[in-house]
């Protein structure tokens, strides 16, 4: 379809906007002239998903499961019910599986099909996962792909790559980094980057944890 | 249906674009916006999730790729259903505006208070079904060699081979019939798949995929 005469759109000179932008601005303009569509509902959703949910709710289920034996057992038994007790439900999360690294393997979650992520626990997902780039190589070069993140595992770790084909959302389990017993649940969470919980990085060591302005956005 | 869009063993794709791990979910205002309205109109009811996919999967191909732009290609998926169910009329595309009433009929748009709501409480794709699982932990499955013109969520790359069942998740809604209008729901399945069984001998040996199956797409196997 071609959409050529953008022109008309109000009296506003939109000469500067690409052309996606035109497109979504002419969606916007007749769904709220028709009354599809509420304006002040669009800004809810945008503040809902790029303010209130982030992988700083993961990183809030990740350092409970660390400081809490009982939490994580439950957690990797039902990650759905145990996310939920933090408040953590609903829309692409309605179904959780918590799969934890260890020594021996090694968790990396992608959609090769499209983009399912578990928002409940990290938001919307990086562009990098919705790529051509990641979907595709990631089920045959894992390796590969961790190695562009700056990750490189011993040659004996089993790499295991959850392919989200279903309803079923995964999120990894990093392994707790070295050197931070006693810590509390919240100097533990400021350790669980959003990668860490798709497995492309591992947590950030102790000596690396961000400051407060650093992660408080 | 084989489309651009099942991309998994693909290898022509470039390096990732890695960025730091706090980066944002938008870049720029009218991703924000596209995701917002692709959210609020799927309130209307119109469509399902599977429908959703199978609408995005039918993206021509040259379309789906340029830029690799994920929210260009819900712009035009939305523009797709909107002349579809008649919520809007090529030319008022073409002229940036509504030209005439709105399709008579629909819910009321959503409203602002609902959407915590809504998000939090989701929609589970489980359902109850009467027939029992085929399969059970540990069993030994091949994917069946399935190539349907219509949506599916069996990807291309496990057709025609052997993995093991590493978890039972209870009956789902069908995708492959949902993307239609019919849930029939089915057993699903993890099933875990070797590196070397997907992609030979040369494969990394350490490697293992888990791929979510539906019963229709496995069969008994060794």
């Amino acid at each position: 379809m071609t959409h050529d005469h953008r022109h008309h759109d109000h009296d506003h000179d939109h000469s500067h906007l690409s052309e996606v932008e035109l497109r979504v601005r002419a969606l916007e303009t007749i769904f709220v002239e028709k009354g599809y569509v509420d304006p002040r509902t669009l800004d809810v959703i945008i503040d809902l998903y790029e303010n209130k949910l982030g992988p700083r709710n993961g990183a809030r289920v990740i350092a409970k499961a660390w400081a809490d034996a009982g939490y994580r057992e439950w957690l990797l038994k039902d990650g759905t019910a145990a996310i939920a007790s933090l408040g953590y439900t609903g829309r692409q999360g309605e179904h959780i599986t918590v799969v934890e690294n260890t020594p021996d393997v090694h968790n990396v979650v992608v959609c090769t099909l499209c983009s399912c992520y578990p928002w409940p626990v990290l938001g919307l997902p990086p562009s990098w996962y919705k790529s051509a780039a990641y979907r595709s190589r990631v089920v045959i070069d894992p390796r590969g792909i961790l190695s562009e993140f700056g990750l490189a595992l011993p040659e004996s770790t089993t790499v295991r790559v959850w392919d989200s084909t279903s309803e079923m959302r995964y999120l990894v389990l990093p392994r707790r980094p070295a050197a931070t017993e006693g810590w509390s649940e919240e100097d533990l969470a400021a350790l669980v980057n959003r990668d860490s919980m798709i497995g492309t990085r591992e947590a950030t060591p102790a000596s690396e944890k961000p400051g407060e302005l650093a992660h408080g956005h | 249906m084989n489309g651009i869009h099942d991309m998994g063993g693909m290898q022509c794709f470039g390096p990732i674009a890695v960025e730091p791990p706090d980066s944002p979910p938008f870049h720029g205002e009218w991703e924000r916006r596209m995701f917002a309205l692709n959210f609020a109109l799927g309130g209307l009811g119109l469509w399902t999730l599977d429908m959703a996919r199978a609408e995005m999967e039918a993206t021509p191909p040259d379309q789906y790729m340029l830029g690799d732009d994920y929210f260009r290609r819900w712009a035009l998926r939305l523009e797709r259903f909107a002349l579809k169910f008649d919520l809007v009329k090529e030319d008022e595309f073409a002229a940036g505006c509504s030209l005439r009433p709105p399709r008579e009929g629909l819910k009321p748009a959503l409203a602002p208070d609902v959407v915590p709501e809504l998000a939090a409480k989701g929609k589970s794709t489980a359902r109850s079904v009467s027939q029992s699982a085929l399969f059970k932990i540990g069993d030994v499955v091949r994917a069946r060699d399935l190539n349907p013109e219509h949506h599916t969520r069996q990807p291309r790359y496990i057709r025609g081979r052997t993995g093991k069942i590493v978890g039972v998740y209870g009956a789902h809604v069908f995708p492959d019939t949902n993307s239609v209008g019919r849930e029939d729901p089915q057993w699903l399945y993890a099933v875990s798949f070797s590196g070397r069984a997907l992609w030979g001998p040369d494969a990394d040996p350490t490697l293992e995929v888990v791929v979510d199956c539906w019963e229709p797409y496995l069969d008994a196997a060794g």
